[in-house]
C-alpha cells in the first residue's frame, strides 16, 4: 500500500494523459500531454501548431494557464500520496476502504471534468470560423480514437496516467482482499 | 567556352588519330531498374551534392534514384528563395568589385574529419570572380562567402585538407600580381595559391596566406591524406606562359607541372615573418546570429614569395596540360589527368619525398626545384583513352578516370597500373564522382559520370540541351550503367555521402524564440508600421492563413517600404511567401520562425495588393492584403490593422 501511494509521485515527472493527432499532411503527428500541473506539446511547438490549426474551425485557443484544475490537481495528488502513506502506517481496514473510494471518486470526477472541457472546446466554436460544417463538432474522444475532419485524434492515458490506474487497481485489490478475509473471519 | 574548345579538340583528335569509341550497346544493365528504384515514400541511400556550374547553385540529388531534392542558392541571385534580393541576403554578393550577382560554381567539397566526410559543411568555389562559399548542412543554406584576392579564375578550389584545416584556391588565369595596368604581350604575369583557414567549430573562413608562383594557369588541386596530409597539389597548364590562342600556344611542351606545396613549411615561414603584406582589398560576407549577412572589407593579406621560403614548393613534371590531380585513399599515389597526354601518369608520394631528400632535381624554375620525372613516377597507365581528366577511387585498389574526348570511364589497378575495364559515357564526361571516392574511406558502390553533352539522349529542347549524370554500378568487376538523369547548369564535380550522416540532423524550422533579427515581430500583438522620413518599416507577421497588418494606408510615392516579414509558424514544412505588385524585386520565401525583408518603392498612387506565394493552407488564396499609396506629401494618415494600428478598430 505504501509503495502504491509513493508511486503516485511519478505523476510529478511524467504526464497523465496524451492526445495525439495525425493527418495526411502530418505523417509525423502532432500531440499534447496533460500533466497534473501543465500542458505541453509532444514536440516543443506542437501546442502552437494545434492552436494554429484549431483556429480554422473556430475552436478556442488552448491556454494551459486558463485551466484551474492544473493548479489544484498537484494538491490533490500530494494529499492522496500522504494520506495513502498514513493509511499504510495505520493499517486500519476502514481507512483503506475510504482512501480507495476517495481515489476512485476523484478519478471519475477527473474524467468527467476532462469530458466537460473536451465538450466545451469541441462545441463552443467561433461563428465566424473559416471552416463551418453543419452539425459537426470537434470534441476529442475521452478514451480511444475518433476521426475529426482530416485529423485522427487518439486519447489515452500517458505513463503517469497508467501508473495512477495501477495504483487504483492495487488499492481496489487490497480492499477486496481485506473485505473477503474480514468476512471469512467474522463468518 | 570550355565545352566548345573541348569538343573541337575532340573532333580534331578523333579525326587525326582515327580512334573511335567502342561500339557497346547504348543501354543499361538488365537489372538496372530495380537497382535504382526507390519506392514512393522511401528514402534514397545517399545525398549527392552536384555543382550547378554556370547556374551558380548547388543541386541536391538522391542516389541511386537520381531524383532532384533541392537547389541550394550560392553564387547566383535566386528569386525563388529571395536569395540576393532580401535585405538579409544581399550582402552575400559583395566583392571588391561591388555587387556581383553571378558566379560559376565548380567543385563542391564536403568537410572532412580524419579523411572522411563528416556532414557539417559543404564548400564550393566560384570560378569567375574567385570566391569560396560555405553551406551549412543542417539548413542547406549558404552562410559565408569569402573572396580570394590577387586571383582570377578560382578553379583549383576548394579541395580541403584531411581535417578541414584549410580550403585551397589557385589562379587559373595568370595576372599582373598585384594587379596593375600593363601590356598583355610583354607584361610579366604571376599566379597565386591561396590557403583559407577553416575554423574547426564554426566553419568560419579566413584567408591565412597566399603563395606567389610563376604565371602559369593553375587548374585543379587536391590536398594529401595519410602520409601526404601536409601537402597540397595543384596542376598547371600553359607553362609556356602564352597569353593568346592558348589552345595551341599552351600545348607545345611535353610536360607541365604539378605544384606540390608543403603546408607545414608554409605555416612555419608565415609564423617566422617571411610573408609580406599585400594590400589587395577583398570581401568577406557572413551570415550573423541574427540571420543577416554582412560584409567585412579586408585590406591586407600575407603573401609568401617562394624564394623566401625554401622547401615550400616543388614542381612535379607531368604530361601534358594536366587537369585533375587526385590522391588515392592511402595518400601514396597522385594521379594526374593529362588532358592531351597519351598515358595517365601516377606519381608516388614516397618517391617524391625521397627525390626531395636526394635533391633529384632537373633544374629549377624561378627558384622552384623541378623534380626528376623518373625519380617520382610510380607508373604510367597505357592506352587509357583520349583526354583523361579526373580520377576517383573505390578503396579496393582501383582508380576510375574520366576520359573526356573518347567519352568513357576507365578503371585501372593501382597495383600494376593496367586498365581492367572501360565503359562509354553519353557524352563527353568531365569529372566523375564515387561517393567518398576522394576520401580516405570511399563508400564505393557507384560512380557517377558528369556529362557535358547529351545530344540525342533525351527529348530535344531547342538548341540548349541539358547536361546529365550517369550512374554506374561498380560493386563488381565490370562497371554497369544503371541510370541516366538530366542535371541543371554544368555539373563540374559532385560529392556524396550516406543519407544517415545528414538525415537526422536536418533542421525542420527556425526557433521563433531564438530569432534575433532586429526587425522580427514575434507576436501579432506587436505588428506595427513606423515611418522614418521616406523610409517606412512594416513589422509584419504571417501565419496560416493571414498577414498582419494586411491593410496599410498612408504610404506615399517616393517612399522606400521595408516589409519585415516574420513567419510565426513553428511547424515543419510551412514556409510563407510574399509578393508585392510592381516591386522591382523578387518574392520573399520565409521559413517558419524566420524574418526576411523585402524593399518596395511604390511608383504610382493607387491601391496595391500583396499575397502569399507558397501554397500554405486551404485558405492560402485568401492570404492577401492591400496597401494604399498616395501622392508625395499627401495628408492620408499612416494607419494599419492589427497590433497598435488604428485601421479597422
Amino acid at each position: 500500500m505504501a509503495v502504491a501511494a509513493l508511486a503516485l509521485s511519478v505523476l510529478f515527472v511524467t504526464p497523465l494523459w496524451h492526445i495525439g493527432l495525425t493527418a495526411p499532411q502530418y505523417p509525423e503527428g502532432l500531440g499534447m500531454y496533460i500533466w497534473i500541473n501543465r500542458m505541453t506539446g509532444e514536440k516543443p511547438q506542437d501546442l502552437n501548431s494545434i492552436n494554429g490549426l484549431n483556429h480554422y474551425i473556430g475552436m478556442k485557443e488552448i491556454i494551459p494557464e486558463s485551466f484551474p484544475e492544473l493548479r489544484y490537481m498537484p494538491v490533490v495528488v500530494v494529499a492522496l500520496l500522504v494520506s495513502g502513506l498514513l493509511v499504510a502506517l495505520w493499517g486500519r481496514r476502514q481507512a483503506l476502504y475510504a482512501w480507495t473510494a476517495v481515489f476512485a471518486a476523484g478519478a471519475v470526477a477527473g474524467l468527467a471534468d476532462f469530458y466537460r472541457w473536451g465538450y466545451a472546446y469541441g462545441h463552443d466554436l467561433n461563428p465566424r470560423a473559416a471552416i463551418k460544417i453543419p452539425d459537426m463538432s470537434y470534441q476529442p474522444p475521452l478514451l480511444g480514437g475518433r476521426q475529426l475532419l482530416n485529423f485522427h485524434a487518439d486519447s489515452w492515458p500517458a505513463f503517469g496516467g497508467w501508473v495512477a490506474v495501477l495504483v487504483l487497481a492495487v488499492a481496489l485489490t487490497l480492499s477486496v482482499r481485506e473485505w473477503r478475509s474480514a468476512r471469512a473471519r467474522t463468518g | 567556352m570550355f565545352r566548345t574548345a573541348h569538343v573541337l579538340a575532340g573532333a580534331a583528335l578523333l579525326a587525326t588519330l582515327g580512334c573511335a569509341t567502342s561500339s557497346k550497346p547504348i543501354g543499361a544493365a538488365g537489372d538496372a531498374a530495380s537497382r535504382v528504384y526507390v519506392a514512393p515514400g522511401e528514402h534514397d541511400e545517399l545525398y549527392a551534392f552536384m555543382s550547378g556550374g554556370f547556374s551558380g547553385n548547388v543541386t541536391v540529388y538522391g542516389l541511386p534514384s537520381g531524383r532532384l531534392l533541392q537547389q541550394i542558392a550560392v553564387f547566383s541571385q535566386y528569386p525563388e528563395k529571395g536569395y540576393g534580393y532580401s535585405e538579409q541576403t544581399k550582402a552575400m554578393f559583395n566583392t571588391s568589385y561591388g555587387f556581383v550577382p553571378w558566379d560559376d560554381a565548380h567543385h563542391p567539397q564536403l568537410s572532412i574529419t580524419n579523411g572522411q566526410a563528416d556532414g557539417r559543411w559543404l564548400f564550393i568555389n566560384g570560378n569567375n570572380t574567385p570566391r569560396i562559399a560555405r553551406i551549412d548542412l543542417t539548413r542547406f543554406e549558404t552562410e559565408e562567402i569569402i573572396e580570394i584576392p590577387n586571383s582570377s579564375g578560382g578553379h583549383g578550389s576548394p579541395y580541403i585538407t584531411e581535417n578541414s584545416e584549410y580550403a585551397v584556391s589557385a589562379t587559373r588565369f595568370a595576372l599582373p600580381t598585384p594587379q596593375e595596368d600593363m601590356s598583355i604581350k610583354d607584361g610579366k604575369f604571376g599566379g597565386m595559391l591561396s590557403f583559407v583557414k577553416i575554423d574547426p567549430t564554426t566553419g568560419g573562413m579566413t584567408l591565412a596566406f597566399q603563395i606567389h608562383v610563376p604565371g602559369y594557369d593553375y587548374d585543379l588541386a587536391r590536398s594529401g591524406k595519410g602520409p601526404s596530409r601536409d601537402w597540397s597539389f595543384f596542376t598547371s597548364y600553359n607553362s609556356e606562359e602564352a597569353k593568346t590562342l592558348l589552345e595551341a600556344n599552351a600545348s607545345q611542351k611535353d610536360k607541365d607541372y604539378i605544384a606540390a606545396v608543403n603546408r607545414k613549411a608554409a605555416e612555419a615561414c608565415v609564423a617566422g615573418g617571411k610573408a609580406k603584406n599585400w594590400n589587395t582589398p577583398y570581401a568577406h560576407n557572413r551570415v550573423g546570429e541574427d540571420g543577416m549577412a554582412r560584409t567585412e572589407m579586408i585590406k591586407t593579406q600575407k603573401v609568401l614569395e617562394v624564394t623566401d621560403c625554401p622547401g615550400l614548393l616543388y614542381f612535379l613534371p607531368t604530361p601534358k596540360s594536366p587537369h585533375g590531380v587526385d590522391v588515392d585513399p592511402t595518400g601514396e599515389f597522385i594521379v594526374a589527368g593529362g588532358k592531351l597526354a597519351t598515358t595517365i601518369p601516377v606519381h608516388s608520394f614516397s618517391k617524391m619525398v625521397k627525390a626531395i631528400a636526394d635533391k633529384a632535381f632537373d633544374g629549377d624554375v624561378g627558384g622552384i626545384p623541378v623534380l626528376k620525372y623518373e625519380a617520382i613516377i610510380a607508373g604510367e597507365v597505357q592506352n587509357p583513352g583520349l583526354g583523361p581528366l579526373h580520377t576517383e577511387f573505390d578503396g579496393k585498389g582501383y582508380a576510375y578516370t574520366s576520359i573526356f574526348i573518347s567519352s568513357e570511364i576507365v578503371k585501372f589497378s593501382l597495383k600494376d597500373f593496367t586498365v581492367v575495364d572501360r565503359v562509354p559515357t553519353y557524352y563527353s564526361i568531365g569529372h566523375l564522382m564515387i561517393p567518398g571516392g576522394d576520401t580516405e574511406k570511399p563508400y564505393g558502390k557507384y560512380v557517377i559520370a558528369l556529362n557535358k553533352i547529351t545530344k540525342d539522349r533525351y527529348l530535344p529542347t531547342g538548341p540548349e540541351l541539358t547536361q546529365s549524370g550517369q550512374l554506374y554500378d561498380i560493386s563488381g568487376d565490370k562497371m554497369k550503367l544503371l541510370l541516366d538523369f538530366p542535371m541543371t547548369g554544368e555539373p563540374h564535380y559532385a560529392q556524396a555521402l550516406p543519407a544517415s550522416v545528414l538525415k537526422e540532423k536536418s533542421q525542420k524550422t527556425y526557433s521563433l524564440t531564438d530569432n534575433k533579427d532586429a526587425y522580427a515581430t514575434k507576436s501579432e500583438k506587436d505588428v506595427k508600421v513606423v515611418r522614418q522620413g521616406t523610409r517606412v518599416h512594416v513589422y509584419m507577421t504571417a501565419i496560416r492563413s493571414h498577414f498582419l497588418p494586411d491593410n496599410i494606408e498612408g504610404i506615399q510615392v517616393g517612399d522606400s517600404v521595408f516589409f519585415h516579414l516574420t513567419n510565426l509558424e513553428q511547424d515543419w514544412d510551412v514556409p510563407h511567401g510574399f509578393a508585392m505588385l510592381g516591386a522591382q524585386n523578387s518574392e520573399l520565401l520565409i521559413m517558419p520562425g524566420q524574418t526576411r525583408t523585402l524593399t518596395w518603392q511604390p511608383q504610382r498612387p493607387g491601391v496595391y495588393p500583396f499575397y502569399c506565394t507558397d501554397f500554405c493552407s486551404a485558405l492560402h488564396q485568401e492570404m492577401q492584403g492591400y496597401i494604399r499609396v498616395s501622392v508625395k506629401g499627401s495628408s492620408v494618415p499612416l494607419v494599419w490593422n492589427g497590433g497598435s494600428g488604428t485601421l479597422g478598430k
